[in-house]
């Protein structure tokens, strides 16, 4: 079974209400085909867990301008205008975590761990409300494990089965989101034949990936562009 | 406003501190200009958006958007560069395999806890990795201007801007000085500047003990 779809496919396993984990750092290793896709779908009320909200009108940014997101998660949203005003206004709730706790809260979704005591954040506005734990004389706060209904993730390259590999630092985020989602669609640039990836270079095996999408944007002097 | 000049004397200052072959996490800001000052020193740095071994800064050509820095910036590798996932980078950070972290600061209280991350009053919406390397890295080292933009002293008795976590700065190198903190409060051990000692008290915002080894 092939696991290629198209990007308008890729929407009807996005429902209204959903949680979404969504790679990248900035715009790198950010799904950006899919996204547009759902800018431009009546997807509402939407919780985006990603360490940024893209840029203004690029990437997550342009689901927040078309008014499909109802809450934000991640560690860094100042770099991105409208999710400044639209938190101030109140359209946008942001729940705020750093990024170590957020690279870590997914990652133990992924392996069925339901939280984790971390160091990270003790003693500031952050632990608000958190439960503080001594452990062997130091202290940590809880945090619980974070999982998504649809996990939208980008890697360089795909073989038919669904293993993938990243460019650099495009890494970041996307093979702990590719654990911790129900449905994982990953967007690539290319797919080649079972085999001819390296199994040494393989970084996310294909049990977690169950739907590919191909990049409709090219890079040209190391920036994506929209394909002609 | 801190010249140039100032800006470059507190990263030489702090690049002087590193110890050849450490793994060094780097913050935005004066941070960002160590690795012009190494001399020649072999640190590796850190990216916390998965890279360990930053390279020179590449020429417009060798751009490539999915090799940045955390700041960002387009970056390259060094040769045994290595290539990880964030979680990954969080396990080096957290778990106390980073040597130094070299983070700014927008206040620091006299037992080295830190506020770098937000202002009250503001919105407090990006927070970034700086309480992850707080909590987690060997060492940290702050290096900031000796002020606030309008004049306030950033190095003080108790934080009034919200804190980065319990844990407490090591070292706070300024344009003017060079402080360690102790469980007693901070020690001057190295002035930078030709300012007298009774003037660096006056634009210090907390008592501090002279320890200055020459």
């Amino acid at each position: 079974m092939s696991k290629l779809i198209n990007s308008s496919e890729a929407l009807q396993f996005i429902n209204d209400g959903d949680t979404l984990l969504v790679g990248g750092f900035g715009l790198s290793g950010t799904p950006l085909t899919i996204l547009d896709e759902l800018a431009e779908s009546d997807k509402k009320d939407l919780t985006v867990v990603s360490n940024n909200l893209g840029e203004s009108d690029r990437g997550l940014g342009k689901l927040l301008l078309a008014g499909c997101l109802k809450k934000a998660v991640g560690s860094y949203f100042t770099t991105n205008r409208d999710a400044v005003s639209a938190w101030n206004s109140g359209e946008l709730k942001i729940d705020l975590i750093p990024q170590g706790t957020l690279a870590e809260a997914i990652r133990c979704a992924g392996a069925g761990i339901g939280g984790f005591y971390t160091k990270t954040a003790v003693g500031t506005k952050i632990a608000e409300g958190k439960e503080e734990k001594n452990i062997d004389g130091e202290r940590y706060i809880l945090e619980k494990a974070i999982k998504g209904d649809v996990s939208i993730i980008k890697a360089l390259k795909a073989d038919t089965l669904g293993n993938l590999i990243y460019d650099h630092t495009a890494r970041n985020f996307n093979p702990v989101m590719a654990a911790a989602g129900n449905i994982v669609i990953a967007e690539v640039d290319e797919i080649v034949e079972v085999g001819e990836i390296s199994p040494h270079d393989i970084v996310t095996p294909h049990v977690y990936v169950d739907y590919l999408v191909k990049n409709k944007y090219m890079k040209q002097g190391g920036v994506y562009v929209e394909s002609i | 406003m801190l010249s140039r000049f100032d800006r470059i004397k507190i990263a030489k200052k702090v690049a002087e501190e590193l110890e050849e072959g450490s793994i060094v996490n780097l913050g935005v800001g004066i941070p960002t200009l160590i690795p012009d000052y190494l001399n020649g020193k072999k640190v590796y740095l850190q990216s916390e958006n998965g890279l360990l071994g930053i390279g020179p800064t590449p020429d417009e050509e060798h751009i490539n958007m999915d090799l940045i820095s955390a700041s960002k910036k387009p970056i390259t590798m060094d040769k045994g560069a290595s290539l990880f996932d964030s979680s990954d980078s969080f396990v080096m950070i957290r778990g106390g395999h980073v040597d130094v972290a070299v983070l700014g600061a927008l206040q620091v209280d006299r037992y080295g806890e830190i506020a770098n991350w937000t202002i009250p009053g503001k919105t407090i919406l990006g927070v970034g990795g700086a309480m992850d390397l707080v909590a987690g890295a060997k060492k940290i080292i702050l290096a900031s201007t000796h002020q606030a933009k309008n004049g306030q002293p950033k190095l003080i008795n108790e934080l009034t801007f919200p804190s980065n976590g319990v844990r407490k700065a090591d070292m706070l190198v300024t344009e003017h000085a060079v402080f360690k903190f102790t469980d007693y409060g901070p020690e001057l051990s190295e002035i930078l500047s030709d300012i007298s000692i009774d003037e660096l008290r006056k634009i210090t915002g907390t008592k501090f003990k002279e320890k200055i080894t020459t």
